[in-house]
């Protein structure tokens, strides 16, 4: 084995030799050649419904209707956006699904955050009963319709609270905290302790600071779950004040064609007459819904992927 | 070093005061609600109180079983269960092998675009699924609109209304939406791979292949492995939101997962109680499932899985 040299020698020589390798097996540009063109055909069927919703909405509707938008936009304009906010109650999900998200978001990770560092405490009475009493919740539920049931008995129906309090001790978060404060160096802790700091002020004033890139992390996580959070509204919520986008959205999906009459008959009341082209569809509605409900994951996910990518591998490697 | 300060029994107590409330917000969250299993052992009403409800006993198990048009009911959810957990877990090895043809691409840029694409559809809700479904599929959808157009179809495909091949469809979303995203741990696993084991391959003369097949696949083993087991451990659990958004008049018959299944029966139909039963006898499989496949990890090779 050629193992005992140095590590920038073996690299270099491999890439070189694999360089010479490509250069002359056709056999392998062949291979080459299908997965470049199977990975750009999946990653089409993985863009494309998304690239064409949103041309869609951005183009004249009756074009739309017909077929005739498939690459690019035609007749751009930004009607259909302005439409949808006047559908009644959009507007107010739109509220309560950022609202959930924001607050369940920081709720979550101040207590990942807070037990992932309690948890690390050896000294702590019955720490290591306590964690498993937390992470076996990840492995095992009682079923939806228990659970239903359960939290109509504690009054958590038509609450705004049932979006909030059964996420905040997230087992998985947790583990991913742990294991981050394990790996910073324990003297810090110590050190503080000796200083006379309590347990509260070493976590504000030491593990919060430093646990900021996994803290990350969780708040995509959690934030990305609670904006997606459907089964909650659908078991729990009859008031239609307290509906999420996605629950508008899936609702649009079966009936927009009587909320596209609706908004039609509200512009045909207003000064201007809605051309064809900005009258509003069965299908414009639902895909301009479709967009503002995707939008925020759109826009967020490019710039955070790395923290996803992150979660993930810590939490494979210690969960 | 540890003083005798840092390790007083007052103080540790104190420490565990500090996590009580939210190990009380999780008593309630996740442990009360198999307090619900008691419905499955009343003849429960709504809106009659559980407390005045009679007590029947095993009398919803029994009527699972109790005659053929049950029996078939109950057959035919197990069957769609087996069908669609079945096909994920035949093609458990996609991920890896797309992670595998993923790294032997050498333009970085290509690749980690590649990359952010295909991992994307994991973060959009299932509703949101359904919605793009809907767009591109449904009978005035833009797939259909494009038949039309180039005249490959006269009257549009009822590709969501169909009752067939419902348990491949079903699939082929669950593997859109995921792809790309389970790939990443075996991403990570290969970039892991020491350098070299790839360099003493290409000294003997290796084929691209070759490495690929006596290099990087057996070290991904381990973690095709772990995540199989864990695959196997969830088997009766294809969670609701899928099936629910997917299901409609047409595809009912082979849709219905136990998830779903349990769901309709008490939300729709309102047997809360048969419902209940149903949910208790699949958490408790699933619980031996799991201390099964985590025995069997043991036995081959000498570590747990969870």
């Amino acid at each position: 084995m050629s193992g005992m040299g140095t590590e920038t020698a073996a690299k270099s020589s491999r890439r070189l030799s694999k360089k010479n390798r490509m250069q002359v097996s056709t056999a392998d540009k062949l291979i080459s050649i299908t997965i470049y063109v199977l990975f750009s055909l999946f990653t089409f069927v993985c863009i494309y419904p998304f690239y064409s919703i949103i041309i869609n909405t951005i183009s004249a509707n009756d074009l739309s209707a017909k077929g005739e938008v498939i690459f690019l936009p035609k007749q751009i304009h930004f009607q259909n956006y302005i439409d949808v906010f006047k559908i009644p109650g959009l507007w107010n999900a739109f509220v309560i699904s950022l609202g959930r998200t924001v607050i369940g978001t920081l709720l979550t990770v101040g207590a990942s955050a807070f037990l992932g560092f309690m948890f690390s405490q050896d000294d702590m009475w019955g720490r290591k009963f306590w964690y498993r009493f937390t992470i076996i919740t990840m492995f095992f539920n009682a079923g939806i319709i228990p659970w239903y049931l359960t939290m109509r008995s504690l009054h958590l129906t038509n609450s705004f609270l049932a979006y909030i309090l059964p996420s905040i001790v997230a087992p998985f978060f947790i583990i991913l905290v742990k294991t981050f404060v394990e790996s910073t160096p324990k003297e810090l802790q110590q050190a503080a302790s000796i200083d006379g700091a309590g347990t509260m002020t070493i976590f504000f004033k030491i593990i919060l600071p430093i646990s900021k890139p996994i803290l990350a992390t969780v708040a995509i996580f959690s934030a990305v779950n609670q904006w997606n959070s459907f089964q909650d509204t659908l078991l729990l919520v009859t008031d239609n004040k307290l509906y999420s986008l996605q629950f508008i959205l899936y609702n649009y999906i079966n009936q927009a064609s009587s909320l596209s009459t609706m908004v039609n008959l509200q512009n045909a009341g207003s000064t201007a007459m809605a051309s064809l082209a900005t009258k509003q569809t069965t299908t414009s509605i639902r895909m301009t819904v479709t967009i503002i409900v995707v939008a925020p994951i759109l826009l967020v996910y490019p710039f955070f992927q790395r923290f996803f990518v992150k979660g993930i591998i810590i939490g494979a490697v210690k969960g | 070093m540890p003083g005798p300060k840092y390790s007083t029994g007052s103080r540790s107590v104190s420490k565990f005061l500090y996590i009580l409330p939210f190990m009380i917000l999780l008593a309630v969250f996740a442990y009360y609600p198999l307090y619900g299993w008691v419905y499955a052992f009343f003849d429960y009403m709504p809106p009659i109180p559980l407390s005045e409800s009679p007590f029947v006993g095993f009398k919803w198990f029994h009527s699972l079983v109790e005659n053929q048009v049950k029996i078939d009911q109950l057959l035919q959810v197990v069957k769609n269960t087996f069908g669609i957990s079945g096909l994920g877990i035949l093609f458990s090895w996609l991920p890896m092998i797309f992670a595998i043809f993923l790294t032997e691409i050498k333009a970085v840029r290509f690749r980690k675009f590649i990359q952010t694409v295909t991992t994307l559809p994991n973060f959009i809700s299932w509703v949101l699924v359904y919605s793009l479904a809907f767009t591109m599929f449904s009978s005035e959808g833009i797939v259909n609109g494009f038949l039309h157009q180039i005249g490959l179809a006269d009257s549009p495909i009822l590709f969501l209304q169909s009752s067939e091949h419902v348990w491949i469809t079903q699939w082929v979303w669950v593997t859109w939406k995921t792809l790309g995203w389970s790939a990443i741990l075996y991403i990570a696993a290969i970039m892991g791979i020491d350098e070299s084991l790839y360099e003493a391959a290409y000294v003997d003369g290796a084929t691209r292949m070759q490495v690929i097949r006596h290099v990087v696949l057996p070290s991904m083993l381990p973690t095709y492995f772990v995540l199989l087991m864990l695959q196997i451990a969830s088997f009766l659990n294809n969670g609701l939101e899928q099936y629910f958004v997917f299901q409609n008049a047409f595809n009912k018959e082979s849709i219905q997962v136990l998830d779903l299944y349990v769901y309709n029966l008490a939300m729709g139909g309102g047997s809360y109680s048969v419902s209940v039963a149903i949910s208790m006898l699949k958490s408790l499989i699933s619980v031996v499932l799991l201390f099964s496949v985590n025995g069997l990890s043991k036995l081959l090779r000498g570590e747990g899985i969870v």
